[in-house]
């Protein structure tokens, strides 16, 4: 079975700086899986490259055996890959329900298309309803995105992520700045939305990171130093080292 | 995996009785008041009026297709209102050519030309924008403003196509006629304007509704987050592009028939800033603020001009005072007095908008009568500005005082007024 996603020798500089430095990675199909790694590791640029928002230098990037480099953004999520970002990245002046209708738009096969009244396409509505009742933002449905609450926000930048039906989901610190609770619904959210599909999450949290994922990668100054289970990365003394430089105070946020 | 099916899912779009309230009440509103002004027996003055209006409004409101739905700052629709005007005149020559000599043009109504300025202006706005729409923001202002500059020295250059200085002439009382209208008389002219201003602003109120319109919004709001539901905004820019250049163009038809002229003039940069104005002045934020926007500046530009030769000074100074006070142009300043009305009507906050109302008003007489002082005074014909039977010579030193004193009240009544408003929010 071809590997959802695959990265081959992946490479990134801007200008002299050399930001990824050959990443090679394997996401399988229906997995979840983690990236790890202190701040400027290079975590969201390779969600960039990833998602074809910047062009990677050199190496291969592979979704379901299908080379997408240098495919334009919307190519990839064409192709059924979705992401979300760190700093919610939504239609601030419309409601949610339009955030919402936008992002299925394309997948019900609507294209560009200007002879339809959009309020009479069921299909869409129900998609829309659908999406909004699973993540519970049913009740806000009217509400301007922009005066959501930050919890919110988050959860609509996810629903808008899932809402095209993309099989393969990036999902970049999710329940960054979320307080415990939030993060406790959040992770409830993530579970579901990721079932049956294939997930790549960035997360600082390594509550939800050990909680949720199948497998864990843990990038260091561009290069990926380790990848398996848990267990294998919590006993792992290279990562202990290279990621906290301090092995008990790794042992304790991982417990 | 739950089952969703039709009747589990909440139905969350509005009520049918919204829908008719906000979407087709408005319609009908506007199709009735445009039945019932022939009714009140306009003037010949009047009529030539509300056909200009008729014309800017959908001129207007195909800008405000870029400029308010997509986000797009364009300083050249004049272009494919002038090329949909070009080929609306020059139909109309080939209508009249036919009539005699035959041919198929012989079978074309002058009543549909505007639906070949809307081609015209569509064949435009898909050339000029391929390149233009692959860059947003300042650059695509700078681009239209570049294009509209170059088109509008060509149309001085390509006698053959644009007709030089003269432009291009026509006679619209030719072919076949049209729901029994010759199109002669000013009043049947009228009939020719209500329908395709009625037809124009139904449509492009349509688009606002379709996949298409909606996708436009999201693009004006986060192009980036566009590319990742599966979209190209620039794709989506072009073909919002093309749409606006098509209804600026049937707004260009509907002038040529009015006018029976097109000059090169109409494709300059000045009636594409006098287009910016009506949106802006109007409200982009509102699919109706351009057709306020559009009301307010014609009138303006017929009647003003009259009374003074500084009227293009007040345009200025209301653009910029809109933008600094009410960003939401006409229509928001509309909504938030109807809304106002509705939910905080006390003596208080009646007398705080009178004491507002009072301050801008001495704002406008003060600046006005100093204005008016300045454009006599350096005409050096020794005229006298003579408001309501008063005497005020610029050579003197009291009417000056006047105008500053007004003025200088207004203002400081507004901070004032600002102050107290500050001080209760707090």
């Amino acid at each position: 079975m071809t590997a959802a996603l695959q990265l081959k020798d992946v490479c990134k500089s801007f200008g002299p700086a050399n930001v990824i430095e050959g990443v090679s990675l394997e996401v399988k199909r229906g997995e979840r899986h983690a990236i790890i790694g202190p701040n400027g590791a290079g975590k969201s640029t390779l969600f960039n490259l990833i998602s074809g928002l910047f062009p990677s230098t050199s190496g291969q990037i592979l979704l379901s055996g299908r080379q997408i480099c240098g495919l334009k953004p919307f190519e990839i999520n064409r192709l059924g890959l979705s992401r979300s970002f760190q700093v919610s990245n939504i239609f601030a002046n419309m409601s949610v329900r339009e955030n919402v209708r936008c992002a299925v738009l394309w997948s019900l096969g609507y294209g560009h298309s200007f002879w339809r009244n959009i309020g009479n396409l069921k299909e869409v509505q129900r998609k829309t309803a659908e999406v909004l009742d699973k993540v519970g933002l049913s009740d806000k449905a009217d509400v301007p995105a922009v005066l959501l609450t930050y919890a919110d926000q988050r959860t609509l930048e996810i629903a808008i992520t899932i809402a095209g039906g993309a099989d393969v989901i990036l999902l970049d610190e999710p329940t960054a700045g979320m307080s415990h609770s939030e993060t406790n619904r959040a992770i409830e959210l993530i579970e579901m939305a990721s079932e049956g599909k294939t997930l790549l999450i960035v997360e600082h949290d390594m509550g939800v990171v050990f909680g949720l994922s199948d497998r864990i990668s843990v990038l260091v100054y561009g290069e990926i130093i380790a990848t398996g289970t848990p267990e294998e990365i919590r006993g792992d003394a290279r990562v202990r080292e290279a990621y906290l430089g301090d092995e008990a105070d790794f042992a304790e946020v991982t417990a | 995996m739950t089952d969703y099916s039709v009747d589990l899912v909440p139905d969350l779009a509005p009520s049918s009785q919204y829908k008719f309230a906000t979407r087709v009440l408005p319609l009908l509103l506007m199709a009735l008041l445009l039945l019932v002004i022939p009714l009140l027996e306009p003037s010949r003055t009047s009529l030539s009026l509300l056909n200009a209006v008729g014309i800017n409004i959908v001129f207007a409101l195909s800008y405000n297709m870029l400029l308010g739905q997509a986000g797009m700052l364009s300083f050249g629709h004049a272009v494919y209102f002038g090329f949909g005007g070009y080929a609306a005149m020059h139909a109309m020559n080939w209508i009249e050519t036919a009539s005699y000599d035959g041919g198929v043009w012989a079978a074309f109504p002058v009543f549909a030309l505007p639906l070949v300025g809307f081609a015209g202006g569509a064949a435009a706005g898909a050339v000029i924008g391929w390149p233009s729409c692959r860059r947003a923001g300042v650059p695509f202002a700078m681009i239209s403003l570049g294009l509209a500059e170059l088109i509008a020295a060509a149309g001085l250059m390509f006698v053959g196509l644009f007709g030089g200085e003269e432009g291009i002439t026509g006679d619209r009382m030719n072919g076949v006629e049209a729901f029994g209208l010759s199109l002669g008389p000013i009043g049947e002219v009228y009939w020719f304007i209500a329908f395709w201003a009625f037809a124009g602003t139904a449509l492009m109120y349509a688009f606002t509704r379709t996949p298409l319109g909606k996708l436009a919004q999201a693009v004006r709001d986060n192009p980036e987050r566009v590319q990742f539901v599966g979209y190209n905004p620039n794709k989506v820019r072009y073909l919002v592009f093309i749409a606006a250049g098509g209804f600026a163009g049937l707004a260009g038809g509907m002038s040529a028939v009015n006018y029976e002229i097109f000059t090169p003039e109409s494709l300059s940069v000045i009636p594409s800033g006098l287009v910016l104005l009506m949106a802006y002045i109007g409200g982009a934020r509102y699919f109706a603020g351009p057709i306020l926007g559009a009301i307010m500046l014609t009138y303006m530009q017929s009647n003003f001009s009259d009374y003074s030769e500084a009227w293009l000074l007040y345009l200025g100074l209301l653009f910029i005072g809109m933008i600094m006070f009410a960003p939401r142009g006409l229509a928001g300043l509309l909504l938030s007095a109807v809304s106002g009305i509705q939910h905080s009507l006390t003596v208080k906050s009646l007398l705080r908008w009178g004491a507002y109302c009072t301050a801008g008003l001495l704002v406008v007489v003060g600046g006005v009568t100093l204005i008016e002082l300045a454009v006599r005074r350096s005409n050096g014909f020794g005229e006298v500005f003579e408001p309501f039977g008063l005497h005020l010579s610029p050579e003197q030193v009291l009417p000056w005082m006047y105008g500053g004193v007004l003025l200088a009240a207004g203002v400081g009544l507004l901070t004032a007024l600002h102050k107290v408003g500050e001080g209760e929010s707090k």
